[in-house]
């Protein structure tokens, strides 16, 4: 051995083999790192480093006016904005007692079931490409494109939305957001059947993930799971039903779950939720229009009056009148009042319960703002769930939890 | 079990030792001494009428102004049998932050104890690797409490007095 190199007799003298999974390799997708302890294919134990991409969002948003922490939210879940964007608004709007207009929760409805099947379209599909499966990666994307021009035409921005305001939007949805929306209705459902019948019952895929991954309800409890993860181990948890936000419980739609919790089971019970948003989004609609046709100045509902101190008035009335301009410059500089108080709510997120623990001192920023990130709770079960699989299926494994770096390292 | 009725409960089982109990928002918040912690997650664990067995949050708040108990860590737990959720705080000093560790009643608590350490410097005795976990191993401060200001402390315009918090760090 060279004089220069010195290695513990330990590391010497053991079987196994260490392996480095990341933090950048193109099978992570993301910034996960991944110290592998390997006897031959199989995985003896894992060592998960976190913290690459780690921003401070906590820390920052004690500096910021109530309404510059929503574009913090973005960057959590960048796959699923806009649910962390509304999860934060109906936080707030919460504390502050603001009931929204019936229309405004149908709109963000809508808004939060297609960022549910972008986040869902993302995963699924990323768990063909790790198993060898590219084609179906590609048929899908083109339907997440489309939902980015509908978030673009709603809010202009397409991954990092910043979409709504406190109390609703920030605008009135245009006509051409509705037209793609249906646009898209009516385009999807077969793309959707085309991806499934690619993937679904295919034998390649269904070898490569059946028995891969799995983990019990109990466990999976135990580890604070939630979202199509939890489900698919056999808990029907959804914070969309257990504790109904955005008139939820106005629709009718099933929750999906699975037995075993393992790859397979995810990507069912994903796909099964893509088809119950769809649904969603097509009774959102049908109570739209109902609303609209009892009484036609509902087409102008798109926040709720009561929180107009909270609301940014229209652009056009900031250059022509003064008062607009005294109150867009108020809001600017943060001059919003919060009560004192303490709250904890939470939304369905793409992975499961997106969180805000908040607590307001009275200033114009929170005084401690927490956020419960599903999947930094979630993926510390990881070693325990690849431990003594191959390493091929600890990559499909990890696609299949739907890791999303942001949140995880928040 | 409505939200008073599990408050009631705890305080049959906890005599004299629950402090700032109330309901707001939807969600029951009480106060337990800090070497009791154990005592009062596992009670509402193994209690067949509650059923608090899923963690949903754990997390601090640093009050710098509260003499001898300026760390609060806070649990946020789940009865999905209830559909209620609990919010548990105990008071630390930040002398000596030490609070038993949930991590062997609640697997998911492994993490989220290591983040609370990490940002607020909590002691979880007992807990199997507690390490930092988002920042870098070699910080030696806890960057989430109040003493370090997220900007340049020499820049007036950034100062707390235009948050509305009269220019002191609280």
């Amino acid at each position: 051995m060279s004089a220069h190199i010195h290695l513990d007799e330990a590391s010497i003298q053991k079987q196994t083999t260490t392996l480095n999974l990341g933090p950048t390799h193109p099978a992570t997708h993301g910034v996960f790192q991944n110290i592998l302890e390997m006897d031959g294919e199989r995985i003896v134990s894992a060592v998960p480093t976190v913290g690459y991409i780690h921003r401070a969002f906590e820390k920052i948003a004690e500096r910021r006016p109530y309404y510059q922490i929503t574009p913090l939210t973005d960057r959590l879940n960048y796959c699923s904005s806009p649910i962390n964007n509304m999860g934060w608004h109906i936080t707030v709007e919460r504390l502050l007692g603001i009931k929204t207009p019936k229309r405004v929760d149908y709109l963000r409805v809508i808004i939060m079931e297609l960022s549910r099947i972008a986040d869902h379209l993302v995963c699924n599909s990323v768990i063909g490409v790790d198993t060898g499966a590219l084609t179906s990666f590609v048929y899908v994307f083109e339907f997440r494109e489309h939902i980015y021009e509908i978030f673009e035409a709603v809010c202009g921005s397409r991954l990092t939305t910043n979409i709504g305001r406190f109390g609703g939007f920030e605008r009135n949805f245009p006509q051409e957001a509705f037209d793609k929306i249906n646009t898209f209705l009516e385009a999807f459902p077969r793309g959707m059947k085309e991806f499934e019948s690619l993937l679904t019952r295919n034998r390649i895929f269904m070898e490569r993930t059946m028995g891969v991954g799995g983990i019990s309800a109990e466990r999976a409890l135990n580890y604070s799971f939630t979202g199509p993860n939890l489900r698919a181990a056999g808990v029907d948890y959804d914070v969309r039903v257990a504790q109904p936000y955005s008139s939820y419980e106005d629709f009718d739609f099933k929750i999906p779950v699975g037995t075993t919790g393992d790859v397979y089971d995810r990507f069912l019970v994903r796909n099964q939720e893509i088809w119950e948003s769809v649904s969603i989004i097509k009774q959102a609609l049908e109570k739209i229009a109902a609303l609209e046709a009892a009484d036609p100045s509902q087409k102008e509902v798109f926040y709720a009056p009561e929180a107009d101190k909270y609301h940014l008035p229209p652009k056009e009335d900031v250059y022509t009148k003064m008062e607009a301009l005294i109150f867009h410059f108020k809001m600017v500089m943060g001059e919003i009042e919060v009560l004192p108080g303490e709250i904890y709510s939470a939304v369905e997120g793409g992975n499961g319960e997106v969180g805000y623990y908040l607590i307001s001192d009275g200033g114009r920023t929170p005084y401690r703002l927490h956020f419960r990130r599903p999947c930094f709770i979630y993926y510390q079960a990881y070693p325990e769930i690849i431990q003594g699989s191959l390493l091929s299926d600890a990559v499909v494994t990890m696609s299949s939890l739907n890791l999303i770096a942001g949140e995880l390292d928040a | 079990m409505t939200h008073e009725q599990i408050i009631e409960t705890l305080e049959a089982a906890f005599a004299g030792q629950l402090s700032d109990c109330d309901t707001a928002h939807g969600i029951s918040s009480i106060t337990i001494p800090a070497a009791a912690n154990l005592k009062v997650l596992q009670y509402l664990y193994d209690s067949e009428d509650m059923q608090f067995r899923f963690l949903t949050d754990l997390t601090a708040v640093h009050y710098p102004n509260r003499t001898n108990e300026e760390l609060c860590v806070v649990y946020h737990l789940h009865s999905l049998h209830l559909n209620k959720r609990l919010r548990v705080k105990l008071y630390v000093p930040v002398a000596a932050p030490k609070v038993f560790t949930a991590s062997k009643l609640f697997s998911g608590a492994n993490w989220m104890e290591r983040e609370t350490f990490d940002f607020f410097g909590v002691d979880f005795v007992g807990h199997p690797n507690l390490k930092r976990i988002l920042n870098v191993d070699e910080m030696d401060y806890f960057p989430m409490r109040k003493e370090y200001p997220m900007e340049d402390p020499t820049r007036i315009d950034k100062d707390d007095e235009m948050f509305g918090r009269g220019g002191t760090i609280c």
